[in-house]
């Protein structure tokens, strides 16, 4: 890979044909871009060039570079306070803070949404300057204006809706008529789909491609490579904060090896490692699971479901974002989520009542979030404090921490599950979403759980800690452990599973055995169910 | 009590890590510095001394609930009138209706266990805003205050129940001129536990391949603290001994130091504070245990409530009123995050002693109340706000 850098440095140095090509002009242009924090360079000489009306992905491990790179771009990090230049419209632009370069149509979209909740549609678009006559607020042309805007990008709710009733697909969405209202020139998406499912990904990226026609630029970071492979006009992947490969989709193929072996630096000759399995007797076994709304009493969430895990296999879940599957596995997990629930469960061949989450522990269950930051961790707790949490006890002989005896533990963890971190009293919010992870996976597996159940595992952590964790997915299998995965990306679930369940509104509808599943057939199981928009299903399932 | 390893190898980096963990204390030390040179010696009197610890028990003792409620991510503001409130029913039952000290006691914690299940239930099962709860509560019970004491004050007590708060530990061997011996040795004896079981621990983490203290700091650190434990049981020993309330309240810190360090249910509280969502997903009894976070701050108000009334002698309709504020700003300063997660024992009670030396200090030198109300103010506002400065940088 020493030849990677060398090779494509004519085109990590795009800028240089700026003169000559004019067929294309650029738009943006950052120039010899470096930025370092207390020692650590976090950009290395980077040169970033974005066409008009391009869609430009930018791709990378997380701590590549990108949202610091983007940083720089929109004047969060102000000019002094990097090195280079950048270039916008022709001129070079110095930057004091983000007003400056939304002056000039440059409009960062972060992934945690800036919306207030408690706000309206038209409020929020307008929140930082609505039209207004002698400083009070013209309604009428913010409503107007609204309308317009949300016509744009494709919504057809009313501009008094509150966003708070918004699913986040449409969100999002808003969040871009944001954008709109302020005459953008450039936008700039961090993650946009990673919170969404299949069919509003494809509709969010229906709009940039929308836009691109009217001749907006638009900066896509995503760490779902089939999706930008999609819609994007050039790829541009980081690694420790260098450009180390630029690929003009239009002029070459998009290879995902090829972008995957950039971002990591190592062949990835297997995204999923092998594992024999041999499956045994069934250890999790559920019937006639019923799970009302905790809200809405009478909406059945999870309608009479049977499911079952055998010992040393790993069973998926897949589904679109809403058809139950969280809801199914937390209703399991000691009913921690729902109402008037009914339905037997079996572990290891006895019935168990599974009444509080300490219930389900105790009989041999875990539970890995969805959501590792608000529901899997203690961010500002050390990493020893968040592996012992669910298991203190096993520590702690007659309710007296044993401390010597638990950072034994922690330390046994933090060297089997290669947590990278200074030491185990090193805060937890400090570490990288992939060591997070295994932080919350070590938590559980100090439970000495027989079933695990992993609800999106891998959601926004980079390809190397996702090899990791199927790899700790594996080793679990292999000891005898029934595992449920729970995810919304397909090529994980046909790379890691025995066995794939697919659960639409609440209900399984489709089973297969690894050997037999195809994202097609999957998928194809889910619309036999739900009518979607043809155009959504082209999109998602192009190999 | 420190339970926070040093992870820089370097002395510097442990010098300045270890700043921020004593910083508190070094406060407190320049501030009764400050006000002994001030008062020209007046602050470090034997009697000044002994006023000093009785003046500020029930602040401290209230604190300990307190810290534990702002930990889990809670306030408190009913605490001063339920001290008030327990003071009155106290003065009730011993006064008006005769009832035996002993029994009248725990009756009085146990009211005070019922206020703080009956304010805890809404908060923990019901969902509804501690803030809210608790100041439905400050009313409520210095209205219930009023009206049991019609308004006056009740008194005096009984003679056995003001030695809670005004008598002291019984001499062992008496003739001793004025020093009063077993004081001091009760002294000793403690700092020497304390430097023993400190050093304990520290060969213990060392044999376990932790990073500990430099032994140089290690041994300057055990021989000032066994010098300054000496020195103030030398100093109130040769007043009239141990208050009976400074024995309650150095068994109850070292209590709930424990707990909230070496134990499951301290850990529990603390995750609760850090994460409620992820704490009961990981099978931890959220509810349960706020709910019982407040009982605790119930049995400790009534506690303070009563030891107050001793100290008095009297009840009276406005004891109580304001204690919430102290309380709260010990823990406050003390360290302990208003998000809830972060708080340690040690700091709160420093924090008490930091207010308590202030108003004591500023008393003797003549500064009026309204002025002491000022300072305290902007010395908490200081406090907290250098305290995120640490954090941030």
């Amino acid at each position: 890979m020493t030849g990677a850098a060398t090779r494509l440095s004519p085109i990590a140095a795009g800028w240089t044909n700026d003169g000559c090509n004019d067929a294309m002009t650029a738009i943006l242009e950052m120039r010899g871009v470096s930025k370092s924090f207390a020692g650590v360079q976090a950009l290395r000489d980077v040169n970033f060039t974005v066409e008009a009306g391009q869609i430009h992905a930018l791709v990378g491990e997380n701590g590549a570079g990108k949202s610091t790179l983007m940083k720089v771009l929109s004047g969060v990090y102000p000019h002094g306070d990097y090195e280079g230049s950048i270039i916008f419209d022709g001129e070079e632009r110095r930057f004091r803070d983000v007003n400056d370069s939304e002056a000039l149509g440059i409009i960062i979209i972060h992934q945690e949404l800036a919306l207030i909740p408690l706000l309206s549609i038209a409020e929020n678009i307008f929140l930082s300057h609505p039209p207004s006559r002698l400083g009070v607020i013209d309604r009428d042309a913010v409503y107007r204006r609204t309308q317009e805007l949300l016509a744009q990008v494709g919504l057809t709710e009313m501009p008094d809706t509150l966003v708070t009733d918004l699913g986040v697909g449409k969100q999002q969405l808003v969040e871009i008529a944001k954008a709109l209202s302020k005459r953008v020139r450039l936008l700039i998406l961090d993650e946009p789909t990673a919170s969404l499912n299949e069919n509003d990904s494809a509709a969010l990226l229906d709009r940039l491609l929308a836009f691109r026609a009217q001749g907006i630029a638009s900066i896509l970071i995503s760490h779902k490579l089939s999706e930008v492979a999609r819609v994007a006009d050039r790829i541009t992947v980081l690694r420790d904060g260098r450009t180390v490969d630029s690929i003009d989709c239009l002029a070459e193929p998009v290879e995902e090896d090829r972008i995957i072996r950039s971002m990591v630096n190592r062949d990835l000759a297997h995204r999923f490692p092998q594992r024999s399995a041999t499956i045994g007797a069934p250890v999790f076994a559920v019937q006639d699971w019923t799970v009302h709304h905790p809200l809405h009493r009478d909406r059945r969430v999870i309608k009479g479901v049977d499911f079952e895990v055998r010992r040393g296999e790993v069973v998926g879940i897949a589904g679109l974002m809403g058809a139950g599957r969280t809801e199914f596995a937390m209703s399991l997990f000691g009913r921690a989520w729902g109402d008037r629930i009914s339905g037997r469960i079996w572990l290891d061949g006895r019935e168990v009542n599974l009444s509080s989450v300490a219930a389900a522990i105790d009989a041999g269950l875990a539970y890995v979030t969805e959501d590792r930051k608000q529901l899997g961790l203690i961010l500002d707790a050390d990493v020893r404090k968040n592996i012992t949490l669910a298991s203190l006890g096993r520590v702690a002989p007659q309710g007296m921490i044993d401390d010597m005896s638990e950072l034994r533990v922690a330390n046994d963890y933090r060297n089997r599950m290669r947590i990278r971190c200074s030491d185990v009293y090193q805060e937890t919010g400090q570490l990288s979403g992939g060591n997070q992870q295994k932080v919350v996976l070590s938590k559980w597996l100090m439970t000495d759980p027989k079933v695990l159940i992993l609800d999106e595992p891998t959601r926004g952590i980079d390809v190397g800690a996702k090899y990791e964790i199927y790899c700790i997915i594996n080793e679990l299998a292999e000891a005898g452990k029934g595992v449920v995965m729970i995810s919304s990306e397909m090529p994980e679930l046909l790379g890691v599973c025995d066995r794939i369940c697919v659960m639409n509104d609440g209900a399984f509808v489709g089973e297969f055995a690894a050997a037999e599943a195809t994202q097609e057939r999957i998928m194809r199981a889910i619309m036999r169910n739900k009518q979607i928009d043809k155009k959504v299903l082209q999109g998602d399932l192009r190999p | 009590m420190t339970d926070k390893t040093v992870t820089l190898p370097v002395h510097t980096g442990f010098i300045k890590n270890n700043l921020r963990n004593y910083g508190m204390l070094l406060s407190l030390f320049a501030i009764m510095l400050f006000f002994q040179v001030m008062t020209d010696g007046t602050l470090l009197q034997p009697l000044n001394l002994t006023n000093l610890v009785l003046q500020n028990s029930y602040i401290v003792i209230m604190a300990l609930g307190m810290l534990l409620i702002i930990v889990t991510g809670h306030i408190d503001l009913s605490v001063g009138s339920v001290a008030g409130f327990v003071g009155a029913v106290a003065a009730v039952l011993m006064v008006r209706y005769h009832v035996a000290y002993p029994l009248a006691f725990l009756a009085c914690l146990f009211v005070g266990a019922l206020i703080g299940a009956a304010q805890g239930y809404w908060v923990a099962y019901f969902k509804i805003p501690s803030f809210i709860v608790t100041l439905a509560g400050m009313l409520v019970f210095k209205g219930l205050a009023l009206a049991i004491l019609a308004g006056q004050s009740v008194g005096p007590f009984p003679p056995t129940f003001q030695k809670l708060s005004s008598g002291f530990i019984p001499e062992l061997f008496p003739g001793a001129g004025t020093l009063y011996p077993t004081s001091l040795l009760i002294g000793a004896v403690l700092a020497v536990a304390l430097v023993y079981t400190s050093a304990k621990n520290r060969a213990r983490q060392a044999s376990h391949g932790i990073d500990v203290e430099p032994f140089g700091f290690f041994v300057a650190k055990s021989a000032l603290l066994f010098a300054v434990i000496v020195f103030f049981a030398g100093l109130i020993a040769s007043h009239r001994g141990l208050p009976n309330v400074l024995v309650i309240m150095t068994a109850l810190i070292g209590l709930y130091a424990f707990v909230t360090t070496r134990t499951v249910v301290g850990r529990h509280i603390y995750a609760i504070g850090g994460n409620a969502r992820a704490a009961s997903l990981s099978g931890i009894k959220t509810e349960r245990l706020t709910f019982l976070t407040f009982v605790n701050m119930g049995v400790l108000a009534a506690l303070a409530g009563l030891v107050f009334a001793a100290r008095l002698n009297t009840a009276t309709p406005k004891a109580g009123a304001g204690f919430e504020l102290d309380v709260i700003a010990a823990c406050f300063i003390g360290g302990a995050s208003a998000y809830g997660g972060v708080g340690k024992v040690g700091g709160a009670v420093i924090g008490a002693m930091i207010m308590g030396v202030m108003n004591n200090g500023m008393s003797i030198l003549g500064i009026g109340i309204d002025y002491q109300q000022v300072i305290k103010g902007l010395v908490l506002l200081g406090a907290v706000c250098l305290d995120v400065y640490n954090q941030r940088r």
